[in-house]
């Protein structure tokens, strides 16, 4: 993939900064630039959320394998905990490659100190998530590391899944005419822990939307309906993820904001902050880019699972190579979105 | 969303559209003074919505973008201390000094705080009795007054560990530093509706009746915004220079009178430079006599300033409203929101970080 303007990383960034882990313009510079050519493969390049492997001798079977890191503080949060979302992000990681996920990996770096029950608590919830997305945790690594070097708990779920079907789900397979699905209302997850982890003075009962979504994406698939592309939507939010396959695929998109649902809360709480929920993170959401005659039957499919209940189609792919991602505004009016250079900064007044 | 949704409404916003374009005549000149304006304005698209005799240009009302590289290059040192928490509202982390910003002294191991409002960072240095908490206060007459609780309270407390880095400038001596600039093309202003939801509305009285241009004070949705300039183009068109009070909602001509004596109290009026505008007189606030203990500049020894501005970044000129950001050689090219030359392209406010955010393309 490749970010518009493209400036070698400066003399001034030669230290990580937490900008590089936002999911915006420097992690993708530092994965381009520092990770890929160190790292270089075929499976590697398909820039996908999970590596589609085939299985050698075996060249009808294909696996999907992916890995992930949860550093999440608060470790609980109203909706769900670490635990929750180590299972349910790598589970939907394989999702949206159109694999029925089988198994996870789970690997603890513990801090020297953390409270046992706390250990238990996210553990329980690790049980109880892979249970509901019906995977087994098959594997695992325990390393405790000196106090104030750990920050109590980080996880990481690696995770295989099988693909079944024959459709090329990715990127390169989105086509102009094309319509996105988005699965649900945006921000809650990211609001929410920004809540928790600042203790804002405002009362929310807003929940992390944490959910696994590869139950509504294998439905579409047994149905026969042919997805060109699924991205769940995590750091950098809805725009990061459209952003990043309008490069990837080469083409451009309209969406429109009076069809993105915002729950009432989160926009209040956007509205406070400076932030737009556009690039608020979320862990239970997913978009769909597919031909539009398949609109209808995924729609009706995905009313049937509790987490993607709300979907709705919010725009569509458009010709011509720009990357551009464009926005409708409820006034009628055209806007460009792009890729946030780091994270998104609360402003002053 | 209540006192909200109505002033983004799009029915309301088409007939102010029309309103508009039916009551100009002749070509106008506007400048919104206000960043958060600027924001709503490029985010919204409105300069889309009005006739082609209106030009909109953008004025020097982003206080990240107009605070100075020295100042900047203080609280870069400052974060650099080992004994110092520095504390500051997140838009300031990334606004480029002479070397780096606070995101890299950050990541060198200073230990840099994005907090939501200065009374966190006073929490935060009674939590923390062995260490100096210094809060980067920055900011236009809005956010005056709560920094200014914030140090009358250290003192009301005694907590001797709390100081501010202070850069507060103020508007009404911006507008006249335009309005007397040569080459100045701005014929009304629309004024900024949380200023004068502190400040109030008369002290802008003086400067319509001297420049003899209209002032009207706005708001910050798209239906505020349309309407502070219908009443500008009214004003231009009906040869009036007023100042006129669109944001009534939360703006009282007196503005708000406890926030005032708080802000008379702790701070004192200063000359200030402005980045890009350099010096103006009585432009800014630091901090009063009686408060000098909580003043960083004093308590901490600093390095000389070193050097200036990249020489490359005109953001002077686009503060000034004489350059249209995406008109700038630079725009999108050296200097992006991640390599930026200066701090209009950072801040969620400053215009050329809009115009980057908003229009990287022109859209058809």
């Amino acid at each position: 993939m490749t970010v518009p303007s493209d400036p070698p990383l400066p003399n001034s960034k030669k230290t990580v900064q937490l900008g590089h882990g936002s999911g915006g313009i420097l992690m993708h510079r530092l994965l381009e630039q520092l990770i890929l050519p160190a790292l270089d493969n075929e499976a590697l390049r398909q820039g996908h959320d999970s590596a589609v492997l085939k299985l050698p001798g075996e060249p009808n079977a294909r696996l999907a394998f992916t890995t992930d890191s949860y550093v999440v503080k608060p470790r609980f949060f109203p909706g769900g905990d670490i635990g929750t979302l180590a299972v349910n992000g790598t589970v939907n990681d394989l999702a949206m490659a159109g694999a029925r996920p089988l198994w996870l990996s789970a690997g603890l770096i513990l801090e020297e100190g953390l409270p046992m029950d706390e250990l238990e608590r996210v553990l329980a919830s690790v049980k109880k998530a892979a249970a509901a997305a019906g995977v087994d945790v098959v594997t695992g690594d325990t390393k405790v590391v000196d106090r104030g070097h750990g920050d109590g708990l980080y996880i990481n779920t690696s995770g295989i899944g099988i693909i079944e079907y024959d459709l090329a789900i990715s990127p390169q397979s989105i086509q102009p005419g094309d319509v996105i699905l988005l699965s649900g209302d945006i921000g809650s997850h990211g609001i929410c822990i920004l809540a928790e982890r600042e203790k804002l003075d405002f009362e929310t009962t807003i929940k992390s939307d944490t959910a696994a979504l590869h139950r509504s994406v294998l439905a579409m698939i047994e149905a026969g309906l042919p997805l060109h592309c699924l991205r769940d939507l995590t750091r950098g939010g809805l725009a990061s993820a459209l952003k990043e396959l309008t490069l990837a695929s080469k083409l451009s998109a309209e969406i429109r904001e009076c069809d993105i649902p915002v729950e009432l809360q989160v926009k209040g709480a956007c509205e406070l902050l400076g932030l737009d929920p556009l690039y608020v993170a979320n862990e239970g959401r997913m978009i769909v880019i597919l031909p539009k005659d398949a609109v209808k039957p995924a729609l009706e499919i995905l009313s049937k699972f509790p987490d993607t209940a709300h979907s709705r189609a919010i725009g569509a792919i458009g010709a011509g190579n720009s990357g551009q991602v464009a926005l409708k505004s409820t006034l009628g009016t055209l806007r460009v979105v792009e890729m946030l250079p780091g994270e998104q900064l609360p402003r002053i007044c | 969303m209540k006192y909200l949704d109505e002033y983004r409404d799009a029915e309301t916003v088409r007939h102010l559209s029309e309103a508009i374009a039916s009551a100009v005549t002749q070509p106008w000149v506007l400048m919104e003074v206000c960043g958060g304006q600027t924001h709503a304005i490029v985010r919204y698209g409105l300069d889309s919505l009005l006739p082609p005799e209106l030009t909109i240009i953008h004025g020097p009302g982003c206080p990240v973008c107009v605070t100075p590289t020295p100042i900047i290059d203080k609280a870069i040192a400052l974060a650099r201390r080992p004994e110092i928490i520095l504390c500051s509202f997140g838009d300031m982390l990334r606004v480029p000094g002479t070397q780096g910003d606070l995101f890299l002294a950050k990541s060198e191991g200073g230990d840099v705080r994005s907090v939501y409002s200065p009374m966190d960072a006073l929490a935060l240095a009674k939590e923390s009795p062995d260490r100096e908490v210094v809060f980067f206060a920055v900011g236009f007459e809005t956010t005056a007054p709560a920094n200014a609780m914030a140090v009358y309270q250290a003192k009301a407390q005694g907590i001797a560990n709390f100081s501010i880095l202070c850069s507060h400038v103020l508007v009404p001596p911006a507008i006249e530093a335009l309005m007397t600039s040569p080459g100045n093309t701005v014929q009304a202003f629309l004024a900024a509706g949380h200023v004068c939801a502190v400040m109030g509305c008369d002290e802008y009285q003086p400067i319509a009746a001297k420049y003899r241009v209209p002032i009207v004070v706005t708001g910050f949705e798209p239906v505020d915004i349309l309407q502070g300039i219908l009443l500008c183009v009214r004003q231009l068109e009906e040869e009036r220079f007023e100042v006129e009070n669109q944001y009534s909602r939360s703006v009282r001509d007196q503005g708000n009178e406890a926030a005032q004596n708080l802000i008379q109290q702790v701070f004192q009026v200063i000359p200030r430079e402005w980045r890009g505008l350099g010096e103006i007189p009585a432009s800014g606030l630091g901090l009063a006599p009686e408060f000098a203990a909580f003043d960083a500049e004093k308590k901490f020894e600093f390095d000389k300033p070193t050097s200036e501005d990249d020489e490359r970044c005109l953001s002077g000129l686009v503060l000034q409203g004489r350059l249209q950001p995406d008109k700038c050689p630079h725009f999108g090219k050296d200097c992006t929101p991640e390599n930026p030359l200066g701090a209009t392209m950072v801040s969620n406010e400053g215009a050329c970080a809009a115009y980057y955010r908003y229009r990287t393309r022109s859209l058809s």
